[in-house]
């Protein structure tokens, strides 16, 4: 017979294996930053509450935290699912600086404790579709990427949004084999950028960022593939071009600038009609805009979504 | 005659073709099998399936070059694992992936060049794996036998094409298995010119003694 003890620490008050195998680093890291000296290294999970959003999916069943910490594409930490997981414990995402810059009146660089403290933190939990034919749904804690573009005042001739990931090899060992293009890059039309549902997420599961899931910021634009959530972001600028992305670059015909999930448009290899969800056996069949049309369907006024895959 | 010790090694070759799929088992039951499994374990079938055809393919210059005729008759066994394999990978496509779904099926097969060309590999082992038994090579006598199966030159390619096809951007595991199925068909190609000159030798050398 099988007895259960409820346990009398939450999984959440435990401190994480990780960091206490490294309990010295960090002794040595917090006395480092005391004296003023450098600023204290991996970060683990920290609570990070946000507000109850209007703009959260409701009614679906969120994925499994583990499911979301543990199923990953972030090639920058190696190609296979759970590569992320492993090679990502010990990637430093303090000090963080992000770059804003380009066609704006207001460029700058902020530290990331301060991005976070600078605007009011939202849980917003969105449906996650992956180029790959699986979803997941997913409570981020995250702002407006709006907030941020507002400040930051673009001019008349900023038309778009690029993105840039952190290039460290050293702390990213896929980016030592030219998998993609390093570092990943990716991008919105200004006006996609700064829909509300457009956000930039600095938690999960009413925690801070997991490194594998893009700490310590990363873009989540619900109605496009996942591959357009852009992770550990260290630079945002505001160009009149279209910018370059990373998969594009690697596979035109496959993988476009606008990359919004629709059924009706396959991968060239593979149908895009249904996909599976993380935990379910049977498939179910793919929304448009991943079931966010009413939202952002305008945004795409006539244009030919066929050609502007 | 089978001696103790090659029952011995006939045990060990099919538990290693066999282990995979215990693995997979172990893995199900300690929450290994990632957070999709039906994906996870549909491409460790195919990659078990393509790995064991490269295999077997290796067993002949293997024999040769190490002077071990005796590995030979183990060919059998892991072709038929590799088969095996293949079988559970498409069952699994069809029965689990897809759930029956013979439309989306249909359309796959026309139009998706990985699973044509996948499919295509499937159906010409069948024959393959049909005539594998001692009897069908008695009926079919050694010589269509081999012509026969001289097809797995063909389907092991396919395979690779099939693995290299769905790959989105990391190439490099199907191209290793690329490149390793080249060598053995190359080896193929010069053992072939190799026989065909020691018989052009050998009948000037009979020439010459007359």
């Amino acid at each position: 017979m099988l007895i259960r003890h409820a346990p009398d620490l939450k999984e959440n008050e435990v401190t994480d294996h990780g960091l206490y195998l490294r309990r010295r680093e960090f002794i040595l890291g917090a006395g480092l930053a005391g004296s003023g000296l450098i600023g204290v290294g991996a970060a683990s999970a920290v609570p990070l509450k946000g507000a109850a959003s209007p703009l959260s999916t409701r009614d679906e069943k969120l994925t499994p935290k583990d499911d979301i910490t543990g199923y990953n594409n972030f090639y920058e930490f190696g190609t296979d699912k759970t590569d992320p997981a492993q090679n990502a414990r010990n990637f430093k995402t303090r000090p963080w600086t992000v770059v804003i810059d380009g066609e704006c009146a207001k460029p700058g660089r902020v530290g990331i404790d301060d991005l976070i403290k600078r605007y009011p933190l939202e849980e917003r939990i969105y449906r996650m579709r992956c180029v790959e034919a699986w979803s997941m749904v997913i409570p981020w804690v995250g702002f407006p990427l709006a907030s941020l573009i507002k400040q930051a005042e673009p001019n008349a001739n900023a038309k778009y949004v690029a993105f840039e990931t952190l290039r460290a090899p050293d702390q990213m060992p896929g980016q030592r084999d030219p998998v993609l293009k390093w570092p990943y890059t990716e991008g919105l039309r200004l006006d996609e950028a700064m829909n509300p549902l457009t956000i930039l997420a600095v938690g999960l599961y009413g925690e801070t960022l997991p490194n594998q899931n893009g700490a310590p910021l990363r873009l989540v634009v619900p109605w496009k593939y996942g591959f357009k959530g852009i992770k550990s972001i260290v630079r945002i600028s505001f160009q009149a071009k279209q910018p370059e992305t990373s998969w594009n670059i690697s596979n035109a015909r496959e993988y476009g600038f606008y990359s919004n999930v629709n059924p009706e448009v396959d991968h060239p290899r593979w149908s895009q009609a249904s996909e599976r969800r993380i935990g379910e056996f049977f498939r179910r069949k793919t929304l448009p805009f991943n079931g966010y049309g009413q939202q952002v369907a305008s945004l795409y006024r006539g244009m030919d979504l066929k050609k502007f895959y | 005659m089978q001696t103790w010790r090659d029952r011995l090694i006939y045990a060990a070759v099919w538990l290693a073709c066999l282990a995979p799929i215990l693995q997979m088992v172990w893995l199900g039951f300690n929450d290994g099998l990632t957070a999709n499994p039906i994906e996870f374990v549909l491409r460790s079938l195919g990659d078990w399936g393509l790995r064991l055809l490269l295999v077997g393919l290796a067993i002949t210059p293997a024999a040769k070059l190490l002077r071990q005729p005796r590995l030979i008759r183990y060919r059998r066994t892991i072709g038929l694992w590799a088969f095996t394999y293949i079988v559970l990978h498409l069952s699994m496509y069809i029965g689990v992936d897809q759930f029956f779904d013979w439309k989306a099926i249909g359309k796959d097969i026309l139009k998706r060049p990985y699973i044509t060309i996948g499919m295509t590999a499937f159906v010409l082992l069948i024959p393959l794996a049909v005539t594998s038994t001692n009897g069908m090579l008695r009926r079919m006598g050694p010589k269509a036998w081999r012509r026969l199966h001289r097809l797995v030159y063909l389907i092991a390619p396919l395979g690779v094409i099939h693995y290299y096809l769905l790959v989105k951007a990391d190439v490099r595991e199907p191209l290793l298995y690329g490149g390793i199925l080249a060598a053995l068909l190359a080896y193929r190609v010069y053992a072939w010119n190799a026989g065909k000159r020691g018989q052009a030798a050998r009948a000037t050398a009979r020439a010459v003694a007359r």
